[in-house]
């Protein structure tokens, strides 16, 4: 009837969230949060070899304001996990976190009491990134894999109800501090 | 300070230090760029790159690990679970005694140090080039036996399968053993949970602990 039938299924009539999550994931701005050696490779990522301006986000913002992803990049002690916790509730929606790295994925081989054992333990992350530290490109990847998951996210109605039933999931979960195995 | 003449030097700095800095910004133009193309053009990595650990197999198939733990006890992030089981004739999965029944290694922790490849004493782990690893839960982390485990190459056969004819644990590391014999067949993997076709119920299979107790 239109142009519509000219061209290729699903290219005109893309979705609103289709198209508000591909412009949500081409500028995600990174807030700083270098915590040990990971940072190294996460400066490494961000400077002209990397290029992480290639996908909209060498910007890294001192001020958590103006932030729209955390990349927790090394290891988290007892005393830093308030001040992560308040820079990640600093942030203002819709917000994602990157965990880089052995440490802050798990604890890594910290097995102590003087390191949180994962920062699933006090903020909600979205892509966990093995390494120790992980090399610029497994960064990349994790970020890519995280622009696959922004661009599916939901609006509106739809967000809310998803968020719904994830924070139902979440308290139905057994919690990390009870898991038994390698999962502990 | 006494009023002096400028020098030469000093005269000439004053005009050419603004146009310096464009001069550099001009012979950057022609400089090789630096920038690396990654999720398009992946540079490959130092051939011994620490990657993802890969279980090996004999050329017939049959797996090289014998679960003696010695990874997991070499492994400064406690990131490998190992339990060993003993082989049978009727459900053979390691030319010796032995196998590693369950096998994990928790992404979340590995460091990728190596110190376990050192410590396997008959190469069953190693490394691969591997590096895209991340995932979105601690979970999918965890990788289990069946994702760690080598592909079937030509001439392998899946295991569990029966040993070579005439040849014992040994002539498999003297390298005597080059392809699985004509005719091996899979057989029943009871410990699996696996039926064997006659409808005898095989016993239940323990429950892998580690990652999902």
């Amino acid at each position: 009837m239109g142009i519509e039938e000219k061209l290729p299924s699903g290219f005109l009539l893309t979705t609103v969230e289709q198209a508000a999550g591909w412009v949500r994931k081409a500028s995600v701005f990174p807030a700083t949060f270098g915590l040990a050696c990971c940072a190294i490779e996460m400066m490494t990522t961000g400077a002209g070899r990397y290029d992480m301006a290639r996908f909209g986000m060498e910007v890294f913002r001192g001020s958590p304001r103006q932030a729209d992803l955390m990349i927790v990049a090394g290891r988290v002690s007892q005393k830093m996990a308030p001040v992560l916790r308040q820079v990640y509730d600093q942030m203002p929606n819709p917000k994602w976190v990157i965990s880089m790295g052995v440490c802050a994925s798990s604890g890594g081989m910290f097995n102590n009491y003087a390191i949180v054992q994962g920062v699933d333990h006090i903020v909600p992350v979205d892509i966990y990134l093995p390494g120790c530290p992980p090399r610029p490109e497994m960064l990349l990847d994790a970020i890519i894999k995280l622009h696959r998951k922004i661009q599916n996210e939901k609006l509106g109605v739809n967000r809310e109800q998803e968020e719904r039933l994830a924070e139902e999931a979440a308290l139905k979960a057994v919690p990390t501090i009870e898991m038994k195995g390698l999962l502990r | 300070m006494p009023d002096r003449e400028p020098r030469d030097e000093e005269s000439r700095t004053r005009w050419q230090n603004p146009v310096a800095g464009f001069g550099v910004t001009f012979t950057a133009m022609f400089k090789k760029r630096l920038t690396e193309q990654y999720p398009e053009y992946k540079k490959p990595v130092a051939p011994r790159f620490h990657g993802r650990h890969q279980l090996n197999r004999h050329p017939d198939g049959l797996e090289k690990c014998i679960g003696c733990e010695l990874c997991a006890w070499a492994c400064p992030a406690d990131a490998i679970y190992v339990e060993g089981a003993d082989n049978t004739d009727e459900e053979r999965y390691s030319p010796g005694e032995r196998y590693g029944r369950v096998y994990q290694i928790n992404y979340a922790r590995c460091i990728l140090c190596g110190l376990c490849i050192e410590a396997c004493p008959t190469r069953a782990l190693t490394m691969t080039n591997e590096y895209e690893l991340a995932d979105r839960t601690r979970e999918s982390l965890i990788y289990t036996k069946e994702e760690l485990l080598a592909g079937l190459e030509e001439g392998m056969v899946d295991t569990p399968h029966a040993i070579f004819p005439g040849m014992t644990e040994q002539d498999y590391y003297r390298g005597q053993v080059t392809e699985a014999a004509p005719g091996t067949v899979r057989q029943v993997a009871v410990s699996k949970g696996e039926r064997s076709e006659d409808g005898e119920e095989a016993e239940p299979a323990e429950k892998a602990e580690g990652a999902d107790a």
